[in-house]
């Protein structure tokens, strides 16, 4: 479905996107994580082709996003980052243009509309302007909008940015729902819980460069399942992982008194994160 | 050709709809400075005068409708555009659905194209009362042409802008000049030389120059409607041009 070689990106010596080489299969949730400015929305928008890669090719669907753009573009869906929505049409009107846009016949075009309005639960709003709905009302007509012409992959782009945490679960549902229902969704979070909560496997970028691809749980386990962060006087918080439990506890018996605080907890995609770079994700 | 045409409707679609909410105040909006000029140029300042042998208020008049087309068309296509592209964002999806850049230049223009020629022709309508001139296919071409010309320009300019102050800033070092250097207030033939040749330099001198004499019944200009419809394919260029660079 997705398919990138040595894909590069290069603002004058800056490297955006170092020779990434990845794969994504159809039907999968594929995760790509990292902190701000990693090359998350770089990579979003060569794929989509918005963005000409320096070096390197990507393909969508087998269509090479540089030579066959047109192709590609009839494959995919996407929900950027910003609200990208011309605010002082209505949501309908939004939905509308897309279809035209798409060449979506009249008939079937109404039909479509309605549907998808009800799928993200704004029926009753289709005569409100844009620039009247609230944050994720925007967010959730955006991904109507991606999915009215059927593509078979999705791309979201940090489609939780910026929203509530009750808001932000309603949507995870949505998507576990796109995905269930046969689309492959390639998306990009910083928030770790979103890609544990949601996706089946996980790309790690980091400084333009993918450094870890698996499952979630693989990734864990590689690192170690369990961590112990421990915060000392005058040095810091500083992370451990073990195997099991089992090993963890032997190393905290071992620690000395000066430790302040100590927890115990199992591993997440933060401490895999920790664990390659050094950093936090959010850092 | 038929998905084309289509695409090209599909982009002036979206301002259209726009239009349909807002068309009276546009309407309103846009006669404000025609009817000025004409008030104080054609009725204030033009009194008793006559220029190229023919009364002041119908030399004038050809040439606010020039400038009402450049000044409607540029900033409908291009303030649209740079809105679009910089704060909605909006632009993305265009840019990102399975059309070609072709319809999609085309498709933008059409709303300049559009709102220049309704605003252009209310006021021809106001002018031929009032001076009870006619305007024959000739001048209805030109008016189209400079219509076209300048929703191209506009286009080019949204697309270079990297701020909304860059879109203010081209109108002011312009769009500002040709409106009062493009022989749209006097003869081009009472200036020296030099500036004559300046002046003929700027694509609405063409325009006026074309509509004044469709419009007073003299000779046509069939060269500076070359000049113009060359101008129009100028500008189209770099559209084209500029839009490859969108991606980058």
């Amino acid at each position: 479905m997705i398919r990138t070689e040595k894909l590069t990106k290069t603002y004058n010596n800056f490297r955006a996107v170092d020779e990434l080489d990845l794969k994504v299969e159809a039907g999968e949730l594929f995760g790509f994580l990292g902190p701000n400015g990693a090359g998350k929305t770089t990579t979003i928008r060569m794929l989509t082709t918005l963005t000409r890669p320096t070096g390197g090719e990507a393909w969508i669907n087998e269509f090479n996003v540089s030579t066959q753009k047109f192709r590609a573009k009839q494959a995919f869906g996407v929900v950027q980052q910003h609200v990208s929505l011309d605010r002082e049409l209505t949501v309908w009107e939004s939905m509308e243009l897309h279809a035209r846009l798409h060449h979506i016949a009249r008939a079937e075009r109404r039909r479509r509309i309605s549907e998808l309005l009800d799928y993200v639960d704004l029926a009753g709003h289709y005569r409100n302007i844009v620039d009247e709905l609230s944050g994720g009302m925007k967010r959730r007509l955006m991904i109507a909008r991606a999915l009215l012409h059927r593509p078979r992959l999705l791309f979201l782009d940090e489609p939780t940015v910026g929203l509530d945490a009750q808001v932000r679960r309603r949507l995870w549902d949505l998507i576990r729902r796109m995905n269930l229902d046969g689309a492959t969704v390639f998306l990009t979070t910083h928030y770790i819980e979103e890609a544990e909560a949601l996706c089946g496997r996980v790309g790690i970028i980091h400084q333009g460069k993918l450094i870890a691809l698996d499952r979630p749980q693989e990734l864990r386990r590689k690192v170690g399942m369990v961590a112990v962060e421990t915060v000392s006087d005058g040095k810091g918080s500083d992370y451990r992982y073990f195997a099991d439990r089992e090993t963890a506890g032997a190393y905290v018996r071992t620690l000395p008194r000066e430790v302040r605080t100590l927890v115990m907890r199992d591993s997440n995609l933060e401490d895999v994160f920790i664990e390659l770079t050094g950093r936090k994700v959010k850092e | 050709m038929a998905t084309f045409f289509q695409d090209v409707y599909s982009v002036w679609w979206a301002d259209l709809r726009l239009l349909r909410h807002l068309w009276l105040r546009f309407l309103i909006t846009s006669l404000v400075s025609p009817l000025l000029y004409l008030a104080a140029f054609g009725y204030g300042l033009g009194r008793n005068i006559e220029v190229e042998g023919a009364p002041y208020l119908n030399f004038v008049i050809p040439g606010i409708i020039a400038l009402t087309a450049m000044n409607t068309s540029f900033n409908y296509a291009g303030n649209k555009l740079n809105v679009d592209r910089l704060f909605y964002k909006s632009f993305d999806e265009l840019l990102m659905a399975p059309i070609t850049g072709l319809s999609l230049i085309l498709g933008k223009s059409m709303i300049g194209i559009l709102r220049g020629f309704v605003v252009a022709l209310l006021f021809l309508l106001i002018g031929a009362v009032v001076t009870q001139a006619q305007a024959g296919p000739l001048f209805l071409f030109t008016l189209l042409l400079t219509c076209l010309t300048f929703s191209f320009l506009g286009i080019a300019a949204a697309l270079m802008a990297k701020s909304h102050q860059d879109m203010a800033t081209f109108s002011s070092l312009i769009l500002l000049p040709m409106t009062f250097l493009g022989g749209t207030f006097f003869s081009v033939d009472q200036l020296p030389e030099l500036m004559r040749l300046f002046v003929y330099i700027i694509p609405v001198t063409h325009a006026s120059q074309c509509l004044r004499a469709s419009f007073l019944g003299n000779p046509f200009p069939w060269l500076s409607l070359l000049v113009l419809g060359g101008y129009a394919l100028v500008f189209f260029a770099a559209c084209m041009q500029l839009l490859r660079r969108a991606s980058v």
